[in-house]
């Protein structure tokens, strides 16, 4: 394979995934990284690398419309980013010492957690009645944002500590696995501090593109980030999300959606095999 | 802020581009091979040698250059949410955003 053709079919592959990405709200890196490796047979390393470079023109791509509608909040954001990007540098590390074969069966794993996640959220999300936190108001966290008619809409933040350390773990896997995580972040604020969907959901898109450049440089300094793959991947990746989150997101998805979540679901069990097999 | 990250992202985008095409053109016809993992070139890896890199025409060092910015807009986010909070002496977070910053520029800039 030449040059412009390898280049060429990485583009392609790369929208894709960035679509799937968008449609799926699992993010571009999820899908990418099996993308790269099953199909391309690129070392996973490479991919990892890549894959990060292309979560943060994602994140920041996308978290550009979010911020405008006034839905993400930037406090709750950059409190829990403390937690990220601790993880993240740690994630860093931790992908120097992990053997390859076992990133392959930790990323599998992830898949299909995270087709989980997606075959969830599309179940309505409803809002329990909230208790009262301590925390919520010393750090004043509290907030509101805007319903559909635009009245403000108030809330507050429970169960911190909880959520602050599982968004560690969130940083770990994203600094190790090149991905954002997404899915965690959400889980964390969603579920566990009882952040309304719309908030977590914005919030999330908002804090990934800080966490990957906490592990990002790491990489980089590492010679894991390959400016013959960074060029076509980023760029396909970026275009697809964009395409997706403009076009996909508003038609109707849930056949599409149930899809691409056994997609995403074959993938994770393809790369644990692979990786099992290869190990062993 | 949500304007920055536009204007982040869109300036990597093009840099990453030009760099690309000039890629291309450079390394037209060579077999691509990622299957077995090699360190990149030092020059690569760090901030000094892309501009040395960028200085006599390296594609790949524009492209590189183009992650730096990539890299870069996230940090200035953070950057400017710290403006924020000093300009609404909003101690706490001060001290929250300072420390998001430093384990960025700790990430970033961590010599070998």
């Amino acid at each position: 394979m030449t040059l412009s053709i390898f280049t060429g079919l990485l583009f392609f592959g790369s929208l894709t995934a960035g679509l799937l990405g968008a449609l799926t709200g699992l993010g571009g890196g999820v899908v990418l990284v099996p993308l790269l490796t099953v199909f391309f047979h690129v070392d996973i390393r490479y991919a990892i690398g890549v894959s990060l470079i292309s979560v943060i023109a994602t994140s920041s791509g996308a978290a550009a419309a979010y911020v405008r509608e006034g839905f993400s909040s930037v406090r709750i954001g950059m409190f829990l980013e403390v937690a990220t990007t601790l993880g993240a540098i740690l994630g860093a590390f931790l992908a120097t010492v992990v053997h390859t074969q076992a990133l392959a069966i930790i990323f599998g794993l992830v898949l299909i957690y995270s087709a989980f996640v997606s075959w969830q959220q599309r179940k309505d999300p409803t809002s329990e009645p909230k208790g009262h936190s301590r925390w919520s108001d010393k750090l004043e966290l509290s907030g509101s944002y805007p319903d559909r008619d635009g009245k403000p809409c108030r809330y507050e933040v429970e169960n911190i500590p909880g959520g602050f350390g599982l968004m560690f773990v969130a940083g770990t896997l994203s600094g190790l696995l090149g991905i954002g995580s997404g899915a965690v972040k959400v889980l964390a604020m969603d579920r566990v501090m009882k952040v309304p969907f719309k908030v977590s959901t914005t919030t999330s898109n908002f804090m990934i593109g800080v966490t990957a450049a906490a592990s990002a440089g790491i990489y980089l300094h590492r010679g894991l980030v390959a400016p013959g793959l960074a060029f076509p991947v980023m760029l396909g990746v970026l275009a697809g999300s964009l395409i997706g989150a403009r076009y996909l997101v508003r038609a109707r998805t849930a056949v599409l959606r149930s899809v691409f979540t056994l997609v995403v679901l074959a993938l994770g069990v393809e790369m644990i095999v692979n990786g099992v097999t290869k190990w062993f | 802020m949500g304007r920055l990250l536009q204007v982040g992202v869109l300036l990597a985008s093009f840099v990453m581009l030009i760099g690309g095409m000039l890629y291309m053109r450079a390394h037209h016809g060579e077999m691509p091979n990622y299957r077995v993992f090699s360190s990149e070139p030092l020059r690569l890896r760090h901030f000094g040698g892309v501009v040395d890199g960028i200085k006599v025409g390296d594609p790949a060092a524009i492209i590189q250059l183009a992650v730096l910015l990539l890299i870069a807009t996230p940090v200035a986010r953070v950057v400017f949410a710290l403006f924020a909070f000093l300009i609404e002496k909003d101690k706490l977070f001060v001290v929250i955003s300072s420390i998001v910053l430093a384990v960025l520029l700790y990430g970033f800039l961590r010599p070998q």
